[in-house]
């Protein structure tokens, strides 16, 4: 290995810092390695930190070179995770990739239609955030490293998020990880692909283009990888561009899952502010929940950033609900729970829903390739809809499993 | 020193700073007979007629108090934080030249770390009471000179009553008082709320001093502390800092994971059927249980319940409950908030208690086993439900135990604790130090679901439909280990020195701390 600089820092120090670690490298041209370790969590775990730091050290064939740990608890994906920065900020060419093996729990696929009500945003580079995420029962999980990572921390968090989505129990939530504006995200893909995530999210798009770019890309990594499981994409409108082409956007792929909109940067595009009413953007996400609807994928609102009022987060989901969307995006755990209830179907939708799934069961049974409910014919996609309301309902504990002999 | 295996199977000393111990025997097997310990007969006309017994300062009253090498000093810890006393008597007791005294306060804080010195230069010979932060460390790293003793706030009373420990001087710190020594902290410029605290010193020491910033003239109704049990009062210019006496106000979590620990317990309650119209809970200041408190109104109102008492630290949470109609009750053992303090003096259903009427092993009947739930903390909890509140997994002395040990006695005891904290797991094999035995812990909380004690089939039972995860600690503990990476190493101990012990409710001994290797 050529080398350049001769000395490292990776990850985080300070009195604040919790579940995180900090490394410096620094190359020598003999003494073999020297470890400095300081440890939060020393009589516990000391030993292992140990072995851990060692091994890496010979995994990346670092021989003679002083290493300084500082360590606020880091989980053992995180301190791999920054250790790993260390090496590669001194050998920006190197391959070789530390990974800790992929958790039984994390093997799981999600489908195109999956229930995408909630999705719970955590910064890449917050550690702290990862483990306990899913606890929350988001239906989906967005690691994200986007905009809430710093420019000069993108590597940092391009290493954490993969290493989290081969050693952090999501608890079912589906695995998603916003990369960066494309062509940027491109780079993010090797570090997500081969690790199992189920969907990307592609922030700021505004045309079809971008999306063939994408999945160019994420084809490439799935054969060189033999990825066999589905990669959903869900295209974020944030322009007033992209709104014009969501319908296109929409058709760009068939790994499209939904169009999700992002109104921070579509209000600041147009020139005005976000109200609380929202009259500015109602062009917007009446546009994009029609361009999804045609190309029969899922619409999916923007996030709620007042985390204090959820009575103002109810309404806005019903309000969501109300347009045609599907979901909404979460800044904050305490949120999704009051996102499913509002997305939960109301008792007269229930009824209704119960009428025309069970005319439909017995039409079935009958034979007949018409349902219909009174005089009313009923066509497929209202049964799929009312079906939807019925599983709804189920997670919600608004019905029993067995409705059907009440 | 001897050690043997008491019935915890800790290992533990049968002699501590040249007094014989009693092993722990079991929960409720040990029973001590005889008579109770009682003052020295007084008699009214050794006092001043007119009822002053004010003195110039507290050197004054300590010289008159008789204060000798190795006497027994007491104090409290109503003050918290922003006590100033405590600091104050022992630069007094240093600047007299007394040396080896025995400490004995109700609990310390960061403040007496203070205090350090006079422990290395023989001031204070050690501590009874509470060890935590900086004293904790200093008495972990075996730089104290005796072996320090931790009480519970029952087991500090039982101690008193039964004679294990007799205390020379009480130093009563209040808020407000007369000059006969009638004392209360529900008011004045350091209002603290209560200081039962200091009820069975007032009635045990030898002599009493109480010291105020607030002197009032005699008649201070209502007291909390008697003047009749008090020999001398001194007037100071302040108590201390009135910002960490009491909290403005006290704050719930904004911890997502601690509040759905919260969220489960209020639902635990609910669906255990605990939660019924004339029930009873005891909840405290941290911010897990306030949250609880909260979750449980919400569930509460809903479906129209009533409690009749709530016992507990009293927050402005528990005030909105008794005022807003939702308990009878609010029995009060110390309080939090100005809130607090405030409903203590004008609320007629805001009860003073103290650990004599709470939780005294020596009583006739036990408040605490009244109680229908009671929800606490704990630094770590093992396999079999032990569990530990005064040390943590690096064995270091942090915390004291507070009621915590007594109030194990409700109907159901429920600790609600993150099941890790960073990398440091919660759930372990074994605990570093034992305070509570796992028969009396019914279930353990965490953001993973409900670990229930098998021995509470019943609540096994009433639990089997919810929604709450409910987990076998052993497979908790398991996915624990697997996030932390692995089953965390002990920490490294001299097993031929403790530092300090850990007394049972009764005065048994539950179990040592040991010196902490580096």
């Amino acid at each position: 290995m050529k080398q350049k600089v001769k000395k490292s820092t990776a990850g985080k120090r300070g009195d604040s810092v919790r579940s995180d670690c900090y490394f410096e490298i620094e190359l020598r041209n003999s003494g073999g390695i020297k470890l400095d370790i300081k440890s939060k969590v020393e009589s516990m775990y000391g030993e292992s930190i140990k072995e851990m730091i060692l091994d890496m050290s010979k995994f990346f064939g670092l021989k003679d070179a002083k290493i300084f740990c500082e360590d606020y608890g880091a989980l053992p994906f995180v301190m791999a995770a920054r250790f790993e920065l260390a090496v590669k900020r001194l050998f920006p060419q190197t391959k070789k990739e530390y990974l800790l093996p992929i958790i039984k729990q994390n093997l799981y696929s999600t489908k195109k239609d999956q229930l995408r009500r909630s999705r719970l945003y955590l910064p890449g580079n917050e550690p702290k955030f990862f483990v306990n995420a899913g606890l929350h029962s988001p239906d989906g999980i967005i690691l994200d490293l986007e905009d809430s990572v710093a420019p000069s921390e993108k590597d940092a968090a391009q290493l954490l998020v993969r290493n989290a989505l081969r050693s952090v129990d999501f608890y079912n939530a589906e695995r998603m990880v916003r990369i960066n504006q494309l062509p940027k995200g491109l780079d993010d893909l090797k570090y997500i692909i081969p690790h199992n995530v189920n969907v990307i999210l592609v922030p700021k798009c505004e045309s079809a283009e971008q999306i063939h770019l994408l999945e160019k890309e994420v084809d490439k990594l799935k054969k060189q990888f033999k990825i066999k499981n589905d990669i959903f994409f869900m295209p974020i409108i944030e322009s007033a561009l992209g709104v014009i082409k969501a319908f296109e956007i929409a058709l760009a792929s068939k790994n499209n899952c939904a169009l999700a909109i992002g109104l921070e940067d579509y209000t600041a595009d147009i020139g005005t502010q976000r109200t609380n009413e929202g009259g500015e953007s109602i062009f917007a996400r009446q546009m994009l929940v029609n361009a999804a609807k045609a190309a029969g994928i899922q619409a999916i609102d923007t996030v709620f950033s007042d985390v204090a009022d959820m009575e103002a987060l109810r309404q806005s989901v019903l309000e969501a609900k109300s347009l045609g969307f599907e979901g909404k995006g979460c800044i904050h755990p305490r949120q999704i729970q009051v996102v499913h209830e509002a997305f939960a179907p109301t008792v007269e939708e229930i009824e209704k829903a119960k009428k025309i799934v069970l005319a439909f069961e017995e039409a079935e049974k009958k034979g007949l390739g018409v349902v219909s409910l009174g005089s009313k014919m009923i066509d497929p996609p209202v049964v799929k809809r009312e079906q939807r309301t019925i599983d709804l309902a189920m997670l919600n504990n608004k019905i029993s499993k067995d409705w059907r002999k009440q | 020193m001897k050690l043997i295996k008491n019935a915890a199977g800790r290992l533990v000393p049968i002699e501590v700073n040249g007094e014989q111990q009693i092993p722990f025997k079991g929960v409720n097997k040990f029973k001590p007979t005889g008579v109770k310990a009682k003052p020295p007969i007084r008699s009214c006309t050794d006092y001043p007629k007119d009822g002053n017994k004010v003195v110039k300062d507290l050197k004054t009253a300590l010289k008159k108090a008789g204060l000798k090498d190795g006497m027994t000093i007491s104090t409290h810890h109503h003050l918290r934080n922003g006590d100033i006393v405590t600091n104050i008597l022992f630069d007094t007791i240093k600047e007299m030249g007394i040396k080896n005294i025995r400490w004995f306060p109700s609990a310390s804080f960061p403040v007496h770390s203070h205090l350090i010195k006079y422990l290395e230069d023989g001031t204070i010979h050690h501590i009874e009471g509470s060890m935590n932060g900086p004293l904790g460390k200093f008495t972990s790293e075996g730089k104290m000179k005796g072996i320090g003793v931790l009480r519970s706030h029952g087991g500090r009373y039982q101690s008193i009553q039964d004679g294990e420990v007799h205390i020379d001087i009480a130093v009563i710190a209040s808020p407000t008082a007369d000059p006969f020594g009638n004392a209360t902290g529900d008011r004045g410029k350091s209002a603290c709320g209560l200081i039962g605290f200091a009820l069975g010193d007032s009635e045990y020491a030898d002599k009493v001093i109480v010291v105020t910033d607030n002197l009032v003239p005699f008649p201070c109704v209502p007291w909390q502390i008697q003047g009749n049990n008090v020999d001398y009062v001194v007037e100071v210019e302040s108590l201390g800092d009135p910002a960490k006496i009491v909290s403005g106000t006290t704050e719930v979590t904004k911890s997502p994971d601690r509040l759905l620990i919260a969220e489960y317990v209020a639902q635990f309650l609910d669906e255990a059927g605990i939660m019924k119209n004339g029930f009873s809970f005891q909840a405290g200041a941290g911010g897990t249980a306030l949250a609880f408190a909260i979750f449980l109104k919400e569930r509460m109102k809903k479906k129209n319940i009533k409690a009749r008492f709530i016992r507990g630290g009293s927050t402005k949470y528990l005030v909105q409950m008794l005022e807003e109609g939702l308990t009878d009750y609010i029995l009060d053992g110390q309080t939090f908030d100005l809130e607090g303090v405030r409903s203590m003096r004008e609320n007629n259903g805001h009860i003073n208690t103290s650990p004599f009427t709470s939780y005294n092993f020596h009583g006739k009947g036990n408040f605490a086993s009244i109680v229908d739930a009671a929800v606490l903390g704990a630094t770590e909890v093992d396999v079999n439900f032990n569990a530990n509140v005064v040390t943590h997994s690096d064995g270091y002395l942090l915390h004291g135990i507070g009621g915590w040990q007594n109030c194990l006695y409700s109907k159901c005891t429920i600790l609600a604790i993150p099941s890790f904290r960073d990398r440091i797991p919660v759930i372990v094999d074994e605990v570093t130090t034992l305070c509570g035995p796992g028969e009396l812990i019914d279930v353990i909380a965490t953001e993973r679901g409900l670990c229930i004690n098998p021995r509470r089939k019943d609540l096994l039972k009433a639990l089997k439909n919810s929604s709450i995860p409910i987990i076998d600690i052993k497979e908790l503990k398991k996915q624990i280990d697997e996030i932390c990476g692995g089953v965390p190493s002990k920490p490294k101990v001299n097993k031929a020195k403790v530092v300090a012990i850990i007394k049972w409710v009764d005065g048994t001994v539950l179990d040592s701390v040991f010196e902490i290797l580096k």
